[in-house]
């Protein structure tokens, strides 16, 4: 889950690390009324929205005065920022800024360990830098067991290159900065810019953070940093459900066991939507698991054919610890199910079921003989029969 | 032979008393692995009936010892293998046991791991004696030998191919596929962001085994570990390759249900995984069973 910006803040609050007074609007009223609590002579408005360019894009403003963070609050609110619409801003006291540093500590999947990044050229073009001029960006493998120790911090300083006199501040920063990291079960905690003001402090202008959702259950307090408001309201419906539904943008609705089959049945069904009138594509990824019940089937089909999009279905079950009759039984059920909810299937499924009990299962589809449904043998099969449907 | 497993194995399955643990020790007992002890911290002393249902025993049942930890299992069994099934909260603990007993091998099946402690327990079992695989995998299978986690047994019989997997069922599925010619071992290494068994490490058994002729590789969008495992195949693999990607349609930005299964920016696509794969001579399948044809005519042609 990544945060906004605002929600960083307040993490790095919490851990001791230094950051500016911000608070929070969500109107141009709210904006005026956040500057004058601050009562600094300068302010900025940021944008809140959980993407990367904000700047670039007119997101972050400077304003004089509350009536002019207003104003400034006014033009950010509803700007559509590379596909995030703007609910909220934070507005900041200003910083007298002397120099912009970047820091950053992230998983790093491919040494299976975590990895410090740190320049003394930070700001907007960071990326740029990384693939320009490598050797600016410092880049020191961090042992998970030690985090950011005292040694760690003091090697991140020197490979960075800063001057002695911030050094002793600047590793304690690094310190906190590893910290939330860790204490949070953050995959990234990012500082972008990390800045030195014309008084010598060191202060966190900006934060990136990602939690694992895996550790959820040790963080009581992350349930309220969720914001579902800019998520699809199937995917949201699903998520109470319990499943594991993307919604994508086509019109073959897809239901699978396992995350690999799944997603190897979206590319299936892509590949043989190429070859049909109109182009059909997946319409979701939807990832029932191994238990494959009646209620997971049916909620499931519910999530699908709620999708206005959506006009055949892909059933694509491979038998390994579920067994395909249960499976079938959990299909014919879960017609029923719907029925019940008034929500009978009008749409065309496509059912595949391979491996444990198949032919078991497919005997209990076939007597069903439940309307509009199919079952084809193989998974390209299938897959071209659910695309057929879906363009007609 | 086969890789990590072998009928000498001897198995124990720490969280054998819990629901998942007991009915897939059930299943590998079925499927004739020596599954000699089960750890559950205070209920040593105790001991697990298990129905030995068909086969050769009949109906007749065996009771699996409980022991308090993998030290006092090993040392009361000579078990070398352990499957991990406690739930997420506890299996840091549970498989920093396994390593400080210097166990030889821990498959870790369960999912939803934190990947902060997989990266602690896999920095602590490197350089051990202890080879880890998973977290959030089916574990591993050698056909006929014996059976460490939940892949069903009696999808494929013994064969020569190997197969590594990111992925659980499409594992099933390549094997069901395949069924026929068979497979010396099968290793779901799961699609976790960290891992302990890479593909390179089951690429290296699979090349270093008399018992296995080709391999199949399964890999899924996220992380860079195929590409890696091509360079690994263009440099020490001499054995026919095939390899499968799943989540070529898979959009930016998005996750597939793995924690690893995430695509940001040009990295990690399924095509780059493609791309390189190709380039290190490995054939890749479009399609599960066009995978599984590409290894059908290998193997044909080898024995023709």
């Amino acid at each position: 889950m990544d945060l906004y910006e605002y929600q960083a803040r307040d993490m790095f609050e919490a851990h001791g690390v230094p950051v500016l007074r911000g608070i929070t609007a969500t109107t141009a009223e709210e904006a005026r009324a956040a500057a004058a609590e601050l009562g600094t002579p300068v302010v900025v408005v940021k944008a809140q929205v959980k993407t990367g360019g904000r700047g670039k894009a007119g997101g972050v403003k400077i304003a004089r005065s509350p009536d002019e963070a207003a104003a400034r609050a006014e033009e950010i609110l509803g700007l559509d920022i590379k596909g995030h619409v703007v609910k909220t801003v934070m507005v900041t006291e200003g910083a007298d800024i002397a120099e912009e540093y970047y820091f950053s500590v992230l998983l790093d999947r491919a040494n299976r360990s975590y990895l410090a990044m740190c320049s003394k050229e930070g700001g907007m073009e960071i990326e740029q830098l990384a693939v320009e001029r490598p050797e600016a960006l410092a880049r020191i493998p961090v042992d998970p067991i030690t985090g950011i120790d005292q040694a760690k911090a003091d090697e991140i300083v020197g490979a960075a290159g800063f001057d002695s006199a911030d050094a002793a501040e600047l590793a304690r920063v690094f310190q906190l900065l590893g910290r939330v990291y860790t204490e949070t079960d953050a995959t990234l905690v990012e500082v972008n810019p990390l800045v030195k003001t014309g008084d010598g402090s060191i202060v966190a202008l900006d934060g990136k953070v990602s939690l694992d959702e895996n550790a959820d259950f040790r963080h009581a307090d992350h349930a309220a940093l969720v914001d579902n408001s800019a998520t699809d309201p199937l995917e949201n419906a699903a998520k109470e459900k319990g499943l594991n539904y993307v919604k994508l943008d086509g019109s073959v609705g897809i239901i699978g066991n396992g995350a690999g089959l799944v997603m190897s049945t979206l590319d299936v069904v892509a590949y043989a939507g190429e070859e049909v009138a109109g182009k059909p594509k997946p319409a979701n990824f939807l990832d029932i698991g191994g238990g494959a019940s009646a209620e997971v089937m049916a909620n499931g089909l519910e999530i699908i054919l709620g999708d206005t999009q959506v006009q055949s279905v892909f059933v694509n079950v491979f038998g390994g610890i579920t067994a395909c009759d249960a499976v079938a039984n959990g299909i014919v059920q879960a017609f029923q199910l719907l029925e019940g909810r008034g929500e009978a299937v009008t749409k065309p499924l496509v059912v595949r079921l391979d491996g444990n009990n198949a032919e078991e299962g497919r005997r209990i589809l076939t007597e069903a003989a439940l309307p509009g449904l199919e079952q084809v043998d193989t998974m390209d099969g299938a897959a071209k029969r659910a695309a057929e449907l879906a363009a007609k | 032979m086969a890789i990590f497993l072998n009928n000498e194995s001897k198995v124990i399955v720490q969280g054998m008393t819990g629901s998942e643990g007991r009915k897939h020790t059930s299943r590998m007992l079925a499927s004739g692995t020596q599954v000699v002890g089960g750890v559950t911290p205070g209920k040593g002393g105790q001991s697990v009936d298990f129905a030995l249902a068909g086969g050769e025993s009949g109906g007749s049942t065996t009771a699996v010892p409980v022991f308090n930890s993998v030290g006092e299992a090993m040392a009361a069994t000579g078990a070398n293998v352990t499957v991990i099934f406690v739930p997420a909260k506890f299996t840091k603990a549970a498989v920093v046991e396994a390593i400080e007993a210097e166990i030889p091998l821990a498959v870790v099946i369960t999912e939803g791991v934190p990947v902060k402690d997989s990266a602690e327990f896999f920095t602590l079992s490197q350089g051990s004696a202890t080879r880890l695989i998973g977290p959030n995998c089916p574990g591993l299978i050698s056909p006929g030998q014996a059976n460490a986690g939940i892949i069903p047994a009696d999808i494929a019989q013994a064969g020569r191919i190997g197969l590594v997997s990111k992925s659980g069922t499409l594992t099933y599925q390549m094997m069901y596929e395949l069924r026929d010619i068979g497979f010396s071992s099968a290793v779901g290494i799961g699609g976790d962001p960290v891992i302990g068994t890479t593909h390179i490490d089951a690429l290296q058994a699979f090349q270093d085994d008399p018992d296995t002729d080709a391999i199949v590789m399964i890999g899924e969008i996220g992380g860079d570990a195929e590409e890696r495992a091509a360079e690994y195949i263009k440099a020490n693999v001499t054995k026919p390759v095939v390899g499968y990607v799943a989540g070529f349609t898979a959009p930016e930005g998005k996750t597939m249900g793995h924690a690893g299964a995430i695509v940001s920016g040009s990295s990690g696509t399924a095509s780059a995984k493609q791309e390189a794969l190709e380039a290190a001579g490995v054939r890749v399948g479009k399609t599960p069973s066009e995978t599984a044809q590409l290894m059908r005519e290998i193997m044909q042609s080898a024995t023709s």
